[in-house]
């Protein structure tokens, strides 16, 4: 038997697959074997690589060589110069013909490496379909450490020390939330993985799911252990195939190997995961909504309280976390919260995962530590602005505007919020002069209008007249007392609304305000978009 | 309980989905799942499917139809045999979303939510897929085309037509 020498990972995701990553790699195997090297050298697939809008991605290991935009064309020239010869294909490297005046490719390559990796650090490293791979870089460490040497108050104690806060966009506590499930008797309990995913510009958790699957389910089990549940469900957006494919077989992989099931690692903890598959409601999202969905039913909200962690799915007390949240976990149990607590700021530890978008240079995802500045990550990490940075919107819909004077602030819960602003799922969509704060407004609100669940007054009636008055004001008919009613309004719905969805205009709508009343003025006063996108007429 | 009220139409569409509802009926929560099911077996979800629906898992119409129509991916009218559906997510709109939406009705002579004539396409919009990476986006079925520009438009709408001829 031969040794294996060298690996080629395929980053596989939407953006690479559409690129037509598995006809490349096909080809790559073809080329493989042609060249009797198919023994030495093995093919990998892994999930993202956070290299986005580059095409077909790969990196051949150990020689830390990233190529882009590969063709099946370009395949033999790889095989036979780089793999045979040892002499790296240059035109296709990560690094080469870049536009220097801009943030070059090649400092965002490093940054990609330098990055903070405790979520992702697998993700476009190991095969996310092969079980041995994830356990052959210590997973399943943490849990069975878990099961086998710690109470279940231990571990809620070392997470609640940790300093974690979900990751699902409030920021809660994640220690705290568990410890008030964990004591309760009744039975049985259930851990709830919230993978619904639906904050526009937001997809980390999808590729947690499609890169590290193991690492899910490993934290999952290990929350499950520590609040005494014997069943979770991950509730999964229907868009997400590849992720609902990849997470299904990692849990019947993990049965087999009797890490999923009863008597797991023989301490006598029984555990086991089902996929449900969500239907199209950004609602659902909500943590109460999302259990009368997985119920079955309508997802409207619940009147809180009681809360989940009391009164949850089928009224028994269930803890639900983000995906983000529960990846955290397993690194947490193996190194201990000390090492945790070692990155981030005062009130927000460990890193956080960013979907970053519009118009940067490189789009994509990253993952570095709590209180990064956003313009650390707009600059060092996207690769810089196309065009003038005019603001960014960070938190998704339900986030809020950004605007150049804020390019400094420490991304984390605690410097935001004295920002009116949030972290939210991480999503920060970065715009340039092109873009007119109206329009931008106003699709936000057509999207809450779209999206309210219609179970309370302000949040349904509340987002339809917020929507009219913008349109209003992009078609030449807006008021001058238009500016106070949406604040106004928008803040009684913050005050009176049941659920986040309907407090969340405010936020978007404030900011807004704050940054750009000249440019909203402009529009209601003079009849003009300075940015000649609305219709005026 | 009452006499059931909608026989077993004779039609191996309705035996299949029986037979998927009496697999799953006795877990807790499975409407959601019959309904998936239903929709991919009917392509939508009339009336009378829902109602049969009811009548097998027991519970009242009132609830199935609530449940239809409060989730988008649902539709009680049939629909084309590709479904294009634009994302008017964030990130794709400050890519020129709207402008996808234009094309596409100006190539397919159809407004949002319509279908077209020959029953090949219907338009719909969508919140984010999360695949804001290649924004604009848009899924036809269950593919994901990126970086959808007018062209773009014209090149897909050609690939499913002559997918159709070849059929
Ligand atoms: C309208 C709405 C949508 C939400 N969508 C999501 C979501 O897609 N994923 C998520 O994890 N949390 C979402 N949340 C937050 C959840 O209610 C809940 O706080 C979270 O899942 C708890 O997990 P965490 O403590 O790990 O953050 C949403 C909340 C609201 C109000
Ligand atoms: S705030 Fe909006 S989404 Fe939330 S319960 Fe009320 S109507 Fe439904
Ligand atoms: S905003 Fe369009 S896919 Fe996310």
């Amino acid at each position: 038997m031969s040794v294996v020498t060298k690996y080629v990972l395929f980053g596989i995701d939407d953006n690479t697959l559409q690129a037509g990553a598995r006809r490349v790699e096909e080809e790559f195997k073809r080329e493989l074997k042609n060249a009797g090297l198919d023994d030495e050298i093995k093919v990998v697939e892994t999930g993202s690589m956070g290299i986005i809008q580059k095409g077909v991605v790969i990196l051949v290991e150990p020689d830390d060589i990233y190529y882009t935009e590969v063709t099946i064309d370009d395949v033999k020239e790889i095989v036979n110069e780089h793999l045979l010869k040892g002499r790296p294909v240059q035109r296709l490297k990560f690094d080469g013909k870049v536009d220097k005046s801009v943030v070059s490719f090649r400092e965002s390559a490093q940054e990609i490496k330098k990055q903070n990796r405790v979520v992702l650090s697998n993700s476009g490293v190991i095969d996310p379909e092969n079980i041995e791979e994830y356990i052959a870089v210590n997973g399943y460490e943490a849990l069975a450490k878990a099961v086998t040497e710690k109470k279940p108050e231990d571990i809620v104690e070392e997470i609640k020390e940790s300093g974690l806060r979900g990751r699902g966009g409030a920021g809660f506590p994640t220690g705290l939330k568990w410890s008030f499930t964990a004591p309760l008797d009744k039975k049985p309990k259930y851990l709830v993985c919230n993978a619904d995913e639906g904050e526009p510009g937001t997809f980390k958790d999808r590729l947690i799911m499609e890169g590290d699957p193991h690492k899910l389910i490993e934290g999952m089990a290990i929350a499950a252990y520590a609040i005494g549940a014997e069943k979770g469900y991950i509730y999964i957006r229907g868009e997400y195939k590849l992720s609902i494919e990849r997470t299904e077989k990692a849990i019947e992989d993990a049965r087999k190997y009797g890490i999923l099931g009863e008597n797991i690692f023989g301490s006598g903890f029984d555990f086991d995961i089902e996929i449900k598959i969500g239907a199209g409601a950004y609602v659902c999202g909500e943590e109460t909504a999302l259990l009368n969905s997985l119920e079955g039913g309508r997802g409207n909200p619940r009147v809180k309280p009681p809360f989940p962690g009391q009164v949850g799915l089928w009224d028994q007390p269930t803890v639900v976390n983000n995906v983000e949240t529960l990846a955290n976990v397993p690194s947490i149990i193996l190194n201990g919260h000390d090492w945790y607590r070692e990155m981030g700021t005062e009130d927000s530890k460990g890193t956080k995962v960013y979907t970053i978008l519009g118009h940067v240079n490189n789009p994509g995802l990253i993952e570095v530590e709590m209180g990064t500045t956003l313009r650390d990550i707009i600059y060092k990490y996207a690769g810089g602005v196309k065009g003038n940075f005019k603001c960014a919107l960070v938190g998704g819909a339900a986030g809020a505007f950004i605007g150049k004077e804020m390019l400094d602030v420490k991304m984390d819960y605690d410097h935001l919020g004295k920002y009116k602003a949030v972290l939210g799922s991480g999503a920060i969509l970065v715009m340039n002069q092109t873009a007119c704060i109206v329009d931008m407004l106003k699709n936000t609100l057509a999207f809450f209008k779209h999206e309210s669940c219609g179970k309370c007054t302000p949040c349904r009636i509340g987002n339809v007249h917020l929507y009219n008055m913008l349109d209003d004001i992009t078609k030449a008919k807006g008021k001058e007392e238009y500016i106070n009613n949406m604040l106004t309004l928008a803040e009684s719905m913050q005050q009176s609304s049941l659920c986040a969805l309907g407090q969340s205009a405010y936020l978007v709508i404030e900011s807004a305000t704050r940054y750009f009343e000249d440019e909203i003025l402009e529009h209601i006063e003079r009849k003009v978009c300075p940015q000649n996108v609305c219709e005026m007429k | 309980m009452e006499e059931a009220k909608v026989k077993i139409p004779d039609n191996e569409y309705y035996q299949k989905l029986e037979e998927y509802i009496n697999e799953v009926k006795h877990m807790p929560g499975t409407l959601i799942n019959v309904l998936h099911k239903a929709q991919g077996i009917f392509g939508y979800l009339p009336v009378e499917v829902q109602s049969f629906i009811a009548d097998k898992l027991g519970v009242p119409y009132s609830k199935v139809y609530g449940v239809v129509t409060f989730y988008n991916f649902f539709s009680m009218e049939p629909r084309g045999k590709y479904v294009v559906n634009i994302c008017m997510g964030t990130a794709c709109y400050v890519k020129g979303a709207d402008r996808v939406v234009e094309y596409f009705k100006q190539k397919l002579g159809i407004d949002e939510g319509e279908t077209t004539e020959d029953g090949l396409f219907t338009l719909t919009s969508a919140r984010c897929f999360g695949a804001c990476g290649l924004a604009p986006v848009l899924m036809v079925n269950e593919d994901v085309y990126g970086h959808v520009d007018r062209d773009k438009v014209s090149e897909i709408i050609k690939k499913y037509k002559e997918k159709e001829k070849n059929e």
